[in-house]
Order: structure tokens, then sequence, then C-alpha cells
């Protein structure tokens, strides 16, 4: 039995842009596979237009294969009767919290997507108060969505999809507009899920953010190109900086001084880790 | 001489109501010409708030704001000659991009100015050259560009007006590493070319001190500090009480100096860090 939630084969995927004649077709995904299990917190990384966005909108079926397959819980994305279902197990949360919030309350635009699947009112009621606690926007719940700070309005977009009891959330940079604080209750937030077991993956920029994941996937050119736990993929600092991309700044630091020649692996992601060598070294144990 | 002064700046957004906030708070600011500085700042902080009013968008409920020695607002026909000298970068300004071609896009600022073509001419030819967009690109429509490109026709068409200040609004979000260090790279090379005033407002503490000299920090709608980059940073235990996180390699030789370790100056940058590292581990001959 395999207990992968996701499984993407062998997919391909192109943008038609049919206003040109002939229509131009610009290839995005060039053959990705890539399996995601149960529970699994995965980033993605790769420059902006590797394909990354364009993967995940595969996964919950706004984009559907051109070759090859997705499957969600063993459901075929190509499959018109399986849109809600997927839909109801993969939420999907963008990069500007201002583009995702419809209501003028934050608890009614919780409950916005409840009341489209036709939850019985008093669910509705239980799912909103628990997602806001989930997210500790419970005591915002009558506030105004635009007074609040871009953290707090990624927060409820985030409650808004786990009212929907998902048992995946897509998070396509969900940290991008925020500041350090902001990024900080975003990422909490998500880890916990996680904790409860939700299966996570998050698409961003900040190599931090990536090294707190359990596996990093690297999209370059259409294809996967690296698929690792974290440490092993940025330990790969040269080629990291190929693709356009970085490490964590405590790897980067590690990687210096291995070049000039210091026992000390690249494999150092966390500020623990490094602060722990670099005292070892300094000591001269 | 100071391009921007303010006295006592203060704003309240929705008086009279309930919901009624000071956004800037008594600021006395004085920021010298040629300055190349970062802006941050927690949201809600007052940042957008205090930028907007370097080129009167907003008018102060009470102080004052100083232009090159003209204070704003006492004569509004003064208003838009002002607004010339103060060019301001939104945040995603390629959403306002709107004409034919990246050639007209960025003509649109100059030719308002009232310049002659020729002028208008090379000032296009110049940016567009700083900003590294290629004559082939100039006669596309904006739309057609990768969001990178669309960003730095959008950077371009203010810079074209090349404004004594330049007030750039997170020019980075969204952008990955290598894109992130092209537009500040070009950001800093317009600084070093025409040696304007530059402000960069940024969440990001590891870009602001990769590029900056000098860096205003707001904080509660107060200006807490505008100092050079290390003094700053050498005030991390209070930036992060701020919700403003110091870079992570500023955390790491924090740390080492909280154990003791002797580690001189303050570091907010992976160069300067590991080259203070190989110099005391080559003393102590750790290799």
């Amino acid at each position: 039995m395999s207990e992968n939630f996701i499984e993407i084969k062998d997919l391909r995927f192109s943008y038609i842009n049919d206003l040109e004649d002939p229509p131009v077709k610009t290839e995005v995904l060039k053959g990705v596979t890539l399996n995601i299990r149960k529970g699994e917190f995965l980033a993605v990384l790769g420059h902006n237009g590797s394909g990354k966005s364009t993967l995940a909108k595969c996964i919950n079926a706004i984009n559907l294969p051109e070759a090859g397959g997705v499957f969600v819980d063993g459901m075929d994305t190509l499959d018109e009767d399986n849109l809600l279902p997927i839909r109801q197990r993969v939420g999907m949360v963008f990069q500007n919290p201002d583009n995702q919030i419809v209501a003028t309350i934050v608890e009614e635009d919780v409950a916005f997507a409840l009341e489209n699947m036709g939850v019985a009112p008093d669910e509705i009621r239980r799912r909103v108060d628990d997602a806001l606690k989930t997210v500790g926007m419970y005591e915002y719940r009558l506030h105004a969505p635009h007074k609040l700070s871009g953290g707090q309005k990624q927060r409820v977009a985030i409650a808004g999809i786990i009212a929907m009891r998902p048992d995946c959330i897509l998070l396509d940079e969900p940290t991008a507009m925020l500041d350090p604080k902001g990024r900080d209750e975003v990422m909490r937030t998500i880890k916990m899920l996680n904790e409860q077991g939700v299966t996570i993956v998050l698409i961003t920029h900040y190599m931090e953010e990536a090294a707190q994941a359990e596996r990093v996937v690297v999209i370059d050119g259409g294809k996967v190109v690296m698929d690792d736990i974290p440490r092993r993929v940025f330990a790969q600092v040269e080629k990291m900086k190929e693709l356009g991309l970085d490490v964590p700044q405590v790897t980067e630091l590690a990687w210096e001084l291995q070049k000039a020649g210091y026992d000390i692996s690249t494999e150092i992601i966390t500020e623990d880790e490094c602060v722990a060598k670099l005292a070892e070294l300094l000591g001269g144990v | 001489m100071a391009v921007i002064k303010t006295e006592d700046l203060t704003y309240v957004y929705g008086d009279g109501t309930p919901f009624r906030k000071v956004a800037v708070d008594h600021v006395n600011l004085e920021i010298e010409k040629g300055d190349f500085a970062g802006i941050i700042g927690h949201t809600g902080s007052g940042k957008s708030t205090l930028i907007q009013h370097f080129n009167g968008l907003l008018r102060p409920t009470s102080g004052s704001v100083y232009i090159d020695g003209e204070r704003l607002w006492d004569n509004k026909a003064r208003l838009r000659p002002i607004r010339f000298k103060v060019g301001l970068v939104f945040q995603y300004p390629e959403y306002q991009l709107f004409e034919e071609t990246v050639y007209k896009d960025i003509a649109f600022g100059p030719k308002n100015m009232g310049l002659d073509e020729d002028e208008i001419d090379r000032r296009i030819k110049e940016t567009a050259k700083l900003v590294g967009l290629s004559d082939s690109v100039m006669q596309k429509s904006p739309f057609e560009l990768s969001g990178g490109q669309k960003r730095r026709v959008a950077i371009a068409g203010v810079m074209a007006m090349e404004p004594e200040v330049l007030i750039l609004d997170e020019p980075a979000s969204g952008l990955d590493p290598k894109g992130r260090e092209q537009i500040l790279g070009m950001i800093k090379e317009y600084h070093k070319a025409k040696g304007n005033t530059v402000l960069l407002v940024s969440h990001s503490m590891e870009d602001i001190a990769r590029n900056v000299s000098k860096i205003l920090v707001m904080n509660d709608s107060k200006l807490f500090c505008y100092d050079e980059t290390a003094k700053v940073f050498h005030r991390s235990a209070e930036l992060e009480k701020m919700g403003l996180a110091v870079p992570q390699v500023t955390r790491v030789f924090d740390r080492l100096k909280a154990m003791g370790f002797d580690m001189g100056e303050d570091v907010y940058t992976v160069k300067f860090g590991s080259g203070l590292l190989l110099d005391r581990l080559g003393k102590k001959g750790a290799k």
C-alpha cells in the first residue's frame, strides 16, 4: 500500500497564448515526477519562471495535465467528477493576502467556503471558531480584514482554508509580502498545522523557511533537479547559486570557511548548528 | 545640506472617528543629499505613511516637511515641481505599466515634466542601459515581458525623471534570490552613477545589510533612529523586540560574543563575517 497522498507522474503542462496566430505554446512543466506522502512538509524552490506555481496549480486541478497525470488521494485531476473532492482535500493559499479576502468581517471571510460547500450553520460556527483559534486570530473574528496587518490577513486566509478541513495545504509564497514578524507568525502556523497531520507544500524564495521543511524539491526548467532533505540540498552551495537560488546565511558562512580549508561541513542549516561548530573551531578543540 | 527634513511631522488617520490612529508621531529627521539609506519597521510602523509625505502625497496633520529647504504645502502651486524632485516607486510597480511599448512607458514621466524630445530620448536610453533593458525590448509591449523585466521598466520610468530623491518601496519583493540581487544591484548602480539620494524600504534585513550605508528605523509611528548601518544592527536586541529580525549572520556572531568569544566589530554580512572568522582562525592556527 502506498501512503502517497499526491502522485505526480511525468507531468507536462504548457500555457497556450491563442491571441497570437498561430497560437504560441510555452512549455512550462517538462516531465515532473514527484510523490508527496501524507503528513509530509515539503518545500519547493526554484527561480521565477521555473514552473513552481504552475506545478502547485496542477495539484489542485486549476491546471490540467497536457500529458502524464496528477493523482490526489488516488483521484485523477483529469476526471471532472473529482474536481470538488480534490479541492476540498487540497487548499491553496496565495502570495497576496488582499486578493484572497472577500468578506468585510473576519469570521464571515473564514465561513465563505463552508457556506459554498453547504455545511450546516452550527457546524460552520464550530469550524470557523476552531480555525480562527488555530491561527491565533479568534479575538479578531469581528474585525474588518482590511485593518489587519499583512501577517494577520494571511493567517485569516489560512483559517479560511483549514475550516474546510483539507488534508493538504499548498502555499504559494505566502510570506513574500510580509515583514519578519508576519513571516514568523505564518511559518509557526504552518508548522503547527503540519504537526497536526496536515500535508504542507510550501513554495518559497526564503531559504531559511525551506530549511525548516522535512524535504526540499528544487524545480528548474520545468523539471525536478534536486529532491532531498534540506541539509543535503543546501550543502550544494555552488549548485544552488547556479540555479539562481541561495542558501541560508549560516550555510554560506560554513561554505566560505570550508573553501579556505577549515574542517566544517556545509550541511549546516540552522543557527544552533552554526554557533556550535564555530565555537568548536574558535575554541581550537 | 539636508535634502529631506521633517520637523515634528505628525499624521493622523481617521481623526474624529473611532478609528483614529496616529501613524507618524512627531518625527524629526534630516536626510542628507547623496545618502543611500534603508527604511525598516514592522508592518504598521508608519514607514509608508512617512514616505508618502516626502513627495506631498499626504499632507501632515501637524509639523512640516522640507524638500531642498523648501517647505511643502506653503504654496500648492509648488507641489508639482517638488514632486518631480522626489520619485516614488510603489510596491509591485509593474502593475502600473500601461503604455503600448516599453519606450513609451519609460517616457511617460519625463514627458509630463515638459522635457524636449531629445532630452527624453537621452534619458530613456541612459536609464534603459542602467537597468539592463536591451534595445530589442524597448519596442515590445511591456505586457510581453517577464515579471522581473516589467519591474525594471517600471523602476526605469521613475529613474528617467532623474529625481533628486528616489524612494523605492520593497523593490525586490516577490523575486527569486538572483532577481533580488539584480534589482538591488541596479539601484546601487543608479546611486553610484547619479549620486542622488536613494531610500529603500525593505523587510529583508539581509538585503538592507548588503546594500545601504544608513538605516532609518520606524517603530510604533515614531522614529527609532536614523544612523549608519553598523550602528543600527549593533542594537540587535532592541530591533528584535520590535519584531525586526536582524540578519541571521548577525545573530550567529551575537551569540558567539555572548559565549565569550572576542569578535570585535559588528557583523551583518556573510562576506564580512567569514573574513573576520578566517582572521581569528588563522591566528589560532586552527586549520
